[in-house]
């Protein structure tokens, strides 16, 4: 069988061994060995395809914390205050203000046929709005005939209009709930806080279940966001897995030119921790090189700009009262132990440094009664674990998936209201994860934040925010750890860093395919990197050929 | 209570071990013809007692009576309203809360939608191991938050070791507005936790149905004319009396009748049939219910 011999501008291959290369061989979708063009000579028959020669060739970028929903919410209307990028490479200019926003609502509303059906948007962050609240009157000026709803970027804000009230019964005095502010004449004002708030919207308003669901244009469109990042693999951190989802998702990603390989989680939910641990077998079994299945993903507490991550003392900043617990103590304890009797891996939602000392106490706890090396269970987001915590990850042998892109997005709002200055400068503590000897990744949350690789390295180099303000110089990491952490660290927590990750013999011929070098362009430009496309099993996916 | 008024719902709620199910089981052999709706959210396993199961479609299981039970995983709203839809329709729905879930939350949800009304919050405290938990590092304010949200508290495991004295008096200060009922097996009367002893329009002959039931008192009271419905819910519902539950209809000053219901400190008016029987039915405990002094306050009226 010919092999085929890439010649690079320049070939970064993660291992240490050999960091950089000038061709690299390919054969049966496999890395047959990355250097000069003589040593993979050896390998026999080859054809030399000139196609990278003025590009730089990356591993193929791991995501070790993203949702597939972030294809689906592109089915609604982008309303967030930062330029994004859609999965047709479309980049959707950021709204700078509340007009702005009404404004391109109102051009979705115009394109729409039914005039009864309603209009969702998403990514609104209403606190770069200089303070004023959004209300329903805002968003009457969309209309007043159809059901107007915007998710707030953080997932935790629901704002409608006048009409979505009146569907949900809601346009009436005498509303007394903790999250439904009232306006002066005593009506809500269109702002639902919170999911018990927002739940009684979301069915007028187009947002349901099945936007929760994986549906199959969603996991298509995501595929198309993972080339034009460089992405090559794209953990689906949190699904419920139900069997339509699976057969479909089985379906899609094994069409010869799906470009992604999913690693989708099933989260613990509606099932019994013992009946959690038999699906997940399951599932591992049914895996196929562009699923893969068996990990379990559990929720341990909320989000710190929700305010209902769960804190240790002295708690949130601001004096709102210490989050909320998505899991019983004994649940997350008995999943542990019975993980690690069958040999199954764990990641755990960990936002607050409560919930992560409580992840670190199962743990100790269920590796005493079911001694696992290598169990590769993961805390996600583990945002604001101090030093000791890292250390006692260190000794458990845990991964840590840490959410710099945090500090981008929020991190003003946690300087200054969630978790206080000195905290703030030490969330996501990248560097001490490193130094302390943590296996470290790095995370979008996408579609909380947008996917991206080499931007969430750009926020770990320069934890640089909204403001500008560099939120914690010491916890700032290096060019080469971030590159790093986005290949190899990102594979290890998924337990694939023997299959992907770095460029070398034997590995899948994953690829980012950049215009640019990461590694001279400069911490500060890390972000600004282009990309060409992807290399995924050795099939070629450039982004400008993407058929929408 | 008319088929089209609002459906009832009663959220229930307790750290896992307290007895929920128990109680949900409890309830369900009590229905006596009362169509019950259990919604369960923790687990894929039923938690319902398999001699009271008859069948399991996809999302509905039928239970013996007419009762019926579903999980609502992550769609409270939709699965409530899927119930509402049923033929016939639920009497009742019982909303069973994971064991870290706040119910003051799910009440609040529960508040908001159309189509609904709000009964309460009742809260499973296992007097064994009730205080341990709320000293409990991780657990100890999550339990705390539970109780103080609970409008009854269902003092539940006093067979077993343990003071259920002591758990009573602890509760007092931790939940405040809540009324407490001491329980074994999470056995209370249905008609006490869902408040729906008449299940329909007419008030109970008599003195109601719990003149026989060992520690439980009833009194009738006559609603003093030209009394606004919802004052003299708040004496019904003020911790003074120390009411378990009280519910009725009488007329409007303005004219109409209301019905008046109250859970503990919780209370609620609303329009009833113009046919509806004048009268209130008071339910406490006979060692901790003040009803001299309850009667006092309405005749003063």
């Amino acid at each position: 069988m010919t092999a085929t011999i890439y010649p690079a501008a320049r070939i970064v291959t993660m291992n240490p061994a050999r960091p950089h290369a000038t061709h690299v061989a390919v054969r049966e979708g496999r890395i047959l060995g990355a250097g000069t063009l003589e040593e993979l000579a050896g390998w026999g028959d080859y054809r030399l395809d000139g196609r990278f020669a003025d590009k730089v060739l990356m591993p193929g970028l791991v995501e070790g914390h993203s949702h597939v929903m972030e294809g689906s919410l592109w089915a609604y209307v982008y309303c967030g205050f930062f330029d994004r990028m859609d999965p047709e490479g479309r980049v959707w200019a950021g709204l700078k203000s509340i007009d702005a926003v009404v404004e391109r609502l109102a051009e979705a509303a115009g394109a729409l046929e039914d005039p009864a059906s309603p209009l969702a948007g998403w990514s609104l962050d209403a606190i770069y709005y200089g303070g004023r609240r959004i209300n329903r009157h805002d968003l009457d000026r969309v209309s007043t005939e159809r059901a107007v709803g915007v998710l707030n970027a953080s997932g935790h804000i629901l704002n409608v209009n006048t009409r979505a009230l009146e569907l949900a019964g809601l346009l009436r005095t005498g509303v007394n709930h903790p999250g439904i502010p009232l306006g002066a004449d005593g009506l809500p004002t269109g702002e639902m806080k919170g999911p018990d708030a927002m739940a009684p919207l979301g069915v007028h308003t187009g947002f349901d279940r099945d936007l929760l669901a994986c549906d199959e244009p969603g996991l298509r469109r995501f595929a198309k966001l993972c080339v034009r990042t460089g992405v090559t693999t794209a953990a689906d951190l949190a699904n419920l897995l139900p069997e339509d989802a699976v057969e479909m998702m089985l379906r899609v990603t094994g069409e010869p030119d799906y470009p992604a390989r999913i690693v989708s989680l099933r989260r613990f939910y509606g099932l019994t921790p013992e009946e959690l641990i038999d699906r997940a077998l399951e599932l591992r079994g049914r895996s196929r090189d562009r699923l893969r299945l068996g990990i379990i993903k559990v929720v341990a507490d909320g989000s710190i700009q929700g305010f209902s991550a769960r804190l240790r003392w002295p708690g949130y900043y601001n004096g709102a009262p210490e989050g909320l617990w998505y899991v019983p103590p004994e649940h997350l304890l008995e999943i542990y132990e019975r993980a690690l009797a069958a040999g199954l891996g764990v990641h755990t939602h960990t936002n607050g440094d409560e919930a992560t000392e409580l992840a670190l106490d199962c743990m100790e706890s269920a590796l005493r009664k079911h001694p696992a090396p290598d169990h590769r269970f993961t805390l996600q987001h583990c945002q604001l674990a101090d030093a000791a915590q890292f250390r006692r990850i260190r000794a458990l042998g845990l991964c840590v998936n840490l959410f710099p892109n945090h500090h981008f997005y929020w991190g003003d709002q946690h300087y200054a209201v969630t978790v206080g200055p000195e905290r703030a400068e030490r969330m996501n503590a990248c560097a001490t994860a490193l130094r302390e000897g943590v296996p470290l990744a790095i995370h979008s949350d996408a579609p909380v934040t947008p996917l991206g690789p080499l931007f969430t390295a750009w926020c770990a180099v320069n934890r640089r925010t909204a403001s500008g303000r560099t939120l914690g110089e010491q916890e700032r990491i290096g060019v080469a750890d971030a590159l790093r952490t986005i290949t190899l660290g990102a594979a290890y927590t998924l337990g694939l860093d023997g299959e992907v990750g770095s460029i070398e013999t034997g590995k899948r011929a994953d690829f980012a395919v950049l215009e640019d070098d990461p590694e001279t362009i400069g911490g500060e430009r890390l972000k600004d990197v282009r990309v060409w496309g992807t290399v995924q099993g050795g099939r070629i996916f450039r982004a400008a050929d993407l058929q929408a | 209570m008319t088929a089209a008024g609002p459906l009832p719902v009663t959220v229930v709620g307790g750290y896992l071990g307290a007895g929920k199910t128990t109680l949900v089981n409890s309830l369900l052999r009590q229905a006596n013809g009362r169509r019950l709706a259990i919604m369960v959210n923790e687990f894929g396993a039923l938690p319902i007692d398999a001699s009271l199961v008859e069948a399991a479609d996809d999302r509905i299981v039928s239970l013996v009576g007419g009762c019926v039970c579903c999980s609502y995983g992550e769609d409270l709203v939709s699965s409530l309203a899927m119930l509402r839809a049923l033929e016939p329709r639920p009497d009742h729905v019982l909303l069973e809360a994971s064991g870290v879930a706040f119910p003051g939350a799910i009440a609040g949800t529960v508040g908001l939608l159309q189509g609904f009304a709000l009964d309460g919050a009742v809260v499973l405290a296992d007097a064994e191991t009730v205080r341990g938990r709320a000293g409990d590092r991780y657990l100890g304010s999550t339990v705390r938050r539970q109780l103080s949200e609970a409008d009854l508290i269902l003092l539940n495991k006093c067979d077993l070791a343990g003071d259920p004295d002591a758990a009573e008096a602890w509760l007092g200060e931790t939940a405040p507005d809540a009324r407490v009922l001491r329980t074994t097996r999470a056995e209370a009367p249905i008609d006490i936790v869902l408040g729906a002893w008449t299940g329909r329009a007419a008030l109970p002959a008599g003195g109601g149905p719990f003149d026989h039931t060992a520690g439980y008192a009833t009194a009738a009271l006559d609603p003093p004319e030209r009394a606004e419905p919802e004052a003299l819910a708040r004496i019904l519902a003020d911790p003074a009396h120390g009411l378990l539950r009280a519910k009725g209809f009488m007329p409007r000053p303005g004219g109409g009748m209301a019905a008046i219901q109250t859970v503990g400190s919780r209370w609620a008016v609303s329009d009833a049939p113009s046919d509806a029987p004048s009268g209130l039915i008071c339910i406490g405990l006979e060692a901790g219910t003040d009803f001299a002094a309850l009667r006092r306050a309405v005749s003063d009226f």
